[in-house]
């Protein structure tokens, strides 16, 4: 599998070459949210807001109230918990184009419950006129910023940094309402999002000998939450449904399946694969995610209550671990 | 209306005179409704008066005399709707007002009318259902074109403003109306920072300082003071005035900008120019009358009030 690193620090670059419009704001984490080379290109579009996060949503409004595109760049914690109010009133309710861009969603930084994005999807998907999306490779940073600056109004982004897989190919883009087909099945249903399609994906080939049918949606658009593709996923599972989602089940990509499927009227069995309403702490991705049944591992547990069978997949049978160091040099600080 | 460049000799004469009929105004409303936001006339009355008069160079009106009613919120396919017509059209050079004391809705709408930008019908319609002349005044009230209802916010957003207009090379300040309760707020000295960093000169803050709360008097909920050298301390430029002096208001913002930001420090008295207020301390924020004799006697006040 190919990894790249600095996906959006280089292709911000290049993609706001030609967009004088754009600006980004930063919140004292410039090279740990991969603004740093565009500060570097064009210093005159780049504003620094110091660690004040409530001034700099705010501000974000005041700019694009003016026609100028703010793209707020910092961790998703200080994004939504420690500026909702601003979100809100500044942003949301006037339905203005911030672009927000929230880093180290859930497992993904050793951080600790302070730096762990687990229910931003959850709040952000509450607030009306908010579009919300989250990405899983590196072809998925690639590939967003058109989709995400065509939107009229305020959009959050679940984003990754540092190394990424690329799992899905260049020339298929990112789509907003899109989910990516991954592979076609009939008994059952998969939608995975963010950094648990790479994980889903290590299941895959030990499930496909076993002989399990699975339709895998990666799933990128947590609001508007409308895409035919997943409707038609979820109402054609012979045995039912599961998510996988780096985030709590409680209001990301299991809830919004859940309230997809109560209201079409599929009564089948829904395993929401996910953190289930705890804080994280801190710890390395492949630790949490074990402990938090995130993995590969988990996701085969559930196939296998959903079928009612034993598979007899061990974690031999598990693709190897992207063993990911968590002071590796391509992160800009170790958190 | 009268801005700086068509205002006579005697413009204080005509601050006063606005002041005067926007808490004659407000009064009346007070007393038909028995209940209002009373004492914040008393204390913004030359306030906004003198920037309406005086110190804005803002465009006529272009919003209808009586305001719209309510077009709905924003959502996709729909734009927002703001208030800010009545402050005149956008423009490079014109300036622009940010209200961020939007509890003191009322007496903006007072304002509107005395300065010929609102007719006196639209006050009818105040706290009215569908309609855009609510209580706590939002982007789509008449004046504004901002939300800050949750106070705090809106000198921030003012600075996104005032960065944008930067960009563009346009040439109009920002003013900003303040309330003193809001520098109790971390956002508010995140907001001056950044404008200090940014050196955003166009913006001129004024602060109604009235030291008074929803709680009652500010110094036995949160004291704010000494609130000058606080904010000079962050870097603003900074003066504080009789807030009932229009000639000491508008000093200050006719300094030229230096590149910081101007904050006036407005120190104002929340029962001036109605004395039966002073009976009712130190709950000010919102006058409901006792009963009918108290109401009674704030109307013989109003018609002893001068025009």
């Amino acid at each position: 599998m190919e990894i790249l690193s600095k996906v959006h620090a280089r292709n911000l670059v290049s993609w706001a070459a030609d967009k004088p419009e754009v600006v980004v704001l930063s919140a004292d984490l410039t090279s740990s949210t991969e603004i740093d080379l565009f500060r570097d290109a064009y210093p005159a579009r780049f504003f620094s807001m110091g660690m004040a996060e409530q001034n700099m949503m705010s501000f974000a409004g005041g700019l694009a109230r003016e026609g100028v595109f703010p793209f707020v760049h910092t961790f998703a914690v200080f994004i939504y918990r420690r500026a909702y109010d601003q979100i809100a009133d500044s942003i949301a309710y006037p339905n203005l184009p911030v672009r927000m861009f929230g880093f180290l969603p859930g497992v993904t930084t050793p951080g600790g419950a302070s730096h762990q994005a687990i229910e931003d999807l959850s709040v952000m998907r509450s607030l009306p006129n908010m579009t919300v999306l989250e990405v899983g490779d590196a072809t998925d940073v690639e590939t967003l910023l058109d989709p995400v600056q065509a939107v009229e109004g305020p959009v959050y982004v679940r984003m990754l940094r540092g190394e990424l897989p690329r799992l899905f190919p260049e020339d298929e883009p990112f789509r907003i309402g899109q989910a990516r087909v991954l592979t076609r099945g009939t008994d059952l249903a998969l939608l995975s999002s963010g950094i648990c399609t790479e994980e889903a994906l290590r299941a895959a080939a030990a499930l496909e000998s076993r002989g399990v049918s699975i339709q895998h949606l990666h799933v990128s658009t947590l609001k508007p939450f409308d895409d035919e593709a997943v409707a038609e996923a979820v109402s054609s599972a012979r045995k039912g449904v599961i998510t996988m989602e780096n985030h709590t089940v409680l209001g990301g990509l299991g809830t919004a399946t859940a309230e997809l499927m109560a209201g079409l009227g599929v009564g089948r069995p829904l395993i929401r694969v996910g953190i289930q309403d705890e804080f994280l702490h801190g710890a390395s991705r492949p630790h949490l995610m074990k402990e938090y049944g995130l993995d590969a591992a988990a996701l085969v547990r559930a196939v296998e209550t959903l079928l009612h069978q034993d598979l007899g997949i061990g974690e031999g049978d598990l693709a190897a671990v992207r063993l990911e160091n968590v002071h590796s040099a391509a992160k800009a600080e170790a958190l | 209306m009268q801005s700086a460049a068509t205002s006579t000799n005697n413009w204080t004469d005509d601050v006063h005179r606005v002041a005067r009929g926007i808490r004659r105004r407000v009064l009346d409303h007070t007393i038909r409704n028995n209940g209002g936001y009373l004492s914040q006339a008393c204390s913004s009355a030359e306030t906004l008066a003198t920037l309406y008069v005086r110190l804005m160079n803002l465009g006529p009106s272009v919003a209808p005399p009586v305001p719209p009613a309510f077009p709905g919120v924003p959502k996709a396919g729909r734009r927002a709707y703001t208030g800010a017509g009545y402050n005149g059209e956008h423009a490079p050079e014109r300036d622009r007002l940010y209200f961020s004391a939007v509890h003191y809705a009322l007496p903006l709408y007072a304002t509107l009318i005395e300065t010929g930008r609102m007719s006196e019908d639209g006050l009818r319609q105040f706290n009215q259902d569908g309609s855009t002349v609510e209580m706590i005044g939002a982007e789509h009230s008449p004046g504004l074109e901002l939300t800050g209802g949750s106070l705090g916010q809106t000198l921030s957003q003012a600075g996104g403003i005032a960065l944008a207009r930067r960009l563009r090379g346009e040439s109009g300040r920002q003013w900003v109306y303040m309330s003193d309760g809001e520098f109790q707020s971390g956002q508010t000295w995140e907001a001056v920072q950044a404008l200090v960093y940014h050196r955003l000169d166009s913006i001129v803050a004024y602060v109604d300082v009235n030291g008074q709360q929803c709680d009652g008097k500010m110094t036995d909920v949160m004291t704010i003071e000494p609130l000058q050298s606080r904010l000079e301390a962050f870097g603003a430029r900074v003066v504080s005035v009789d807030g009932h002096d229009p000639e000491q208001l508008a000093a200050p913002a006719e300094q030229a900008p230096d590149g910081r930001p101007t904050v006036v420090l407005a120190y104002t008295n929340p029962c001036q120019g109605m004395p039966l207020m002073e009976a009712r301390r130190p709950k000010l924020h919102y006058v409901r009358f006792k009963d009918e004799a108290e109401r009674t006697a704030f109307a013989d006040m109003l018609r002893g009030m001068p025009r």
